[in-house]
């Protein structure tokens, strides 16, 4: 453990938890101008944070220990993923702690609290939230398994600081399983983050939503933790895109100046990845909740033949 | 190192082929279906150039450009016209519902894959990998062709069907002898045409476009 891996994970954790809202606000301002409307503006989700932070926390007299602890603890998982997830130096400190298989069940605990907790104080809404959202989290994990041990199969190992220093530092070579995973991993990313084809994240609509059924009975910092997770939980997953299929410019071990470099590279794949997600989300409409397993076991084929095309073609 | 980057581009070309394929088992509009078999037939021009590029063999280029007019601009024309003319722009009825269609597909997949595993380490090819996912195009078109009832996503699914002999033939043995090529695209082609008289045709006598139907043909 060097002194530089130290800052640039610090660094790392920083950044994300300062540019995750930012990069929500991004989005919803690009969703704006597609739509012709003037939009919120990028720090729209800043104020909306500051605003929920200075607000009382109303909590329901016949809420548990757990509805209180919830929101602290989706909001730590989603920190230490996006903590682990190597966006600006493969030089990690905290990247042997877990690998991918591991940042998937990191992902599987934060939902698993937010659905025991919306289930907590007994509204049906926040029951039904919990269980679409189950129905979704079952179905995209294995997805999600199945895209990492696509690029797994290349690196020849689980880990994600390798996988991405395998893909990021060798010549050029183009992997078609990549190709297949990549389509699958949007699909996944789209369902687990709320996003258009599955949910939307503009509406409160009662019938239609998931994640905000989920987070219906909190209110104040609570929330505030919670709405922050949310936005940390598609910035995480927008950084494993990048980091699978677009690795270049993140910084190798050693390299202070390739670190400085590595952040306005981020941020400029990340803005190009949020227009190309307002695009999507425009151009596609809200599919039937029935839909929606079959939308995903689409995901989850698609992996599997990417992992058996790339052993067919031996690559 | 550019003859790896070709090799390594046809294997992707491959791989967008067969994940159009699986699109089309998914595909429930007929209109997308179209979509999606202009595109198939654009990734296999995409993909005959190339392997004509890298082992510079000419004819290849012309079985492209024969592709590239029949698969991308003609039958697509062809069936837009069809399927305006009879009105048939809604979802399609599958006979088993899609989830299972494509567990079936995975199967099918594995199944071809390892059927064109011991030819492939015989050729010589550059794409020689590539006959496995061709094998499966075949074979997921196919099962389309089963599993849907009305007529005119089986045609798509016989014409994709072609489409993954082509790309077997491309890969394996860098294409058929031309006389062959010019037949078979010449057969397509009048495939389509008696295809779709032969859709009014069923129109005309059941009002509806379900093979079904075909099977209570008889004098009572």
């Amino acid at each position: 453990m060097t002194g530089l891996g130290v800052a640039s994970q610090l660094l790392e954790i920083v950044m994300a938890l300062l540019l995750a809202p930012l990069l929500s606000g991004w989005i919803n301002q690009c969703r704006a101008w597609l739509q012709n409307k003037s939009g919120a503006g990028l720090l729209q989700p800043y104020r909306m944070l500051h605003k929920l932070f200075n607000k009382e926390s109303l909590i329901s007299e016949h809420a548990s220990p757990l509805f209180r602890g919830a929101p602290y603890i989706v909001f730590g998982c989603m920190a230490l993923a996006s903590a682990i997830i190597p966006t600006l130096s493969t030089d990690l400190p905290l990247s042997p702690a877990a690998d991918a298989i591991a940042l998937v069940g990191l992902f599987a605990v934060a939902r698993v609290f937010i659905s025991l907790a919306a289930m907590d104080v007994g509204t049906s809404f926040g029951t039904f939230g919990a269980r679409r959202e189950m129905l979704i989290g079952f179905l995209a994990e294995p997805a999600l398994l199945m895209v990492l041990f696509s690029a797994s199969l290349i690196s020849k190992s689980t880990s994600l600081t390798t996988i991405v220093e395998t893909l990021a530092h060798r010549h050029l070579a183009i992997y078609p399983s990549l190709a297949l995973a990549g389509v699958a991993f949007t699909m996944v990313s789209l369902a687990e983050n709320a996003r258009v084809p599955v949910d939307n994240p503009a509406t409160h609509l009662e019938l239609t939503m998931i994640h905000e059924a989920l987070i219906l009975e909190y209110s104040g910092r609570h929330l505030a933790l919670l709405e922050w997770a949310a936005s940390l939980k598609l910035f995480a997953y927008s950084c494993i895109g990048l980091a699978l299929f677009f690795p270049w410019g993140v910084a190798e071990a050693e390299a202070p100046l390739a670190l400085l470099l590595a952040m306005p590279v981020l941020i400029l794949k990340l803005a190009i990845g949020g227009v190309l997600l307002a695009l999507l989300e425009t151009l596609s409409a809200k599919m039937r909740i029935f839909r929606v397993p079959e939308f995903l076991a689409t995901a989850f084929l698609l992996a599997v033949i990417g992992m058996l095309v790339s052993i067919l073609l031996g690559q | 190192m550019m003859s790896e980057l070709v090799g390594q581009l046809i294997n992707l070309l491959a791989a967008i082929l067969l994940m159009l394929s699986f699109a089309m088992i998914s595909q429930r509009r007929i209109l997308s279906l179209i979509h999606l078999f202009t595109a198939q037939g654009a990734i296999l021009v995409a993909a005959t150039l190339l392997v004509g590029y890298a082992t510079h063999q000419p004819h290849l280029y012309v079985s492209a450009g024969i592709t590239l007019v029949l698969k991308v601009i003609l039958i697509p024309l062809l069936l837009h016209r069809v399927i305006n003319r009879l009105d048939v722009r809604w979802d399609v009825e599958t006979l088993i519902n899609i989830p299972m269609t494509m567990i079936i597909g995975i199967a099918l997949v594995i199944f071809a894959f390892n059927l064109a595993l011991p030819i492939s380490k015989l050729s010589v090819s550059i794409a020689r990998g590539t006959l496995g996912i061709a094998l499966a195009c075949v074979l997921l078109s196919f099962m389309m062709m089963i599993t849907r009832s009305k007529a005119v996503p089986q045609v798509i699914g016989f014409l994709s069907m072609e489409n993954g002999l082509f790309f077997a033939a491309t890969s394996a043995t860098y294409g058929m002898p031309m006389v062959v090529e010019l037949g078979i695209a010449l057969d397509v082609l009048v495939g389509i045409l008696i295809l779709g008289v032969f859709m009014f045709h069923i129109r005309e006598e059941f009002d509806s476009l379900d093979i079904s139907h075909l099977e209570k043909l008889r004098e009572d």
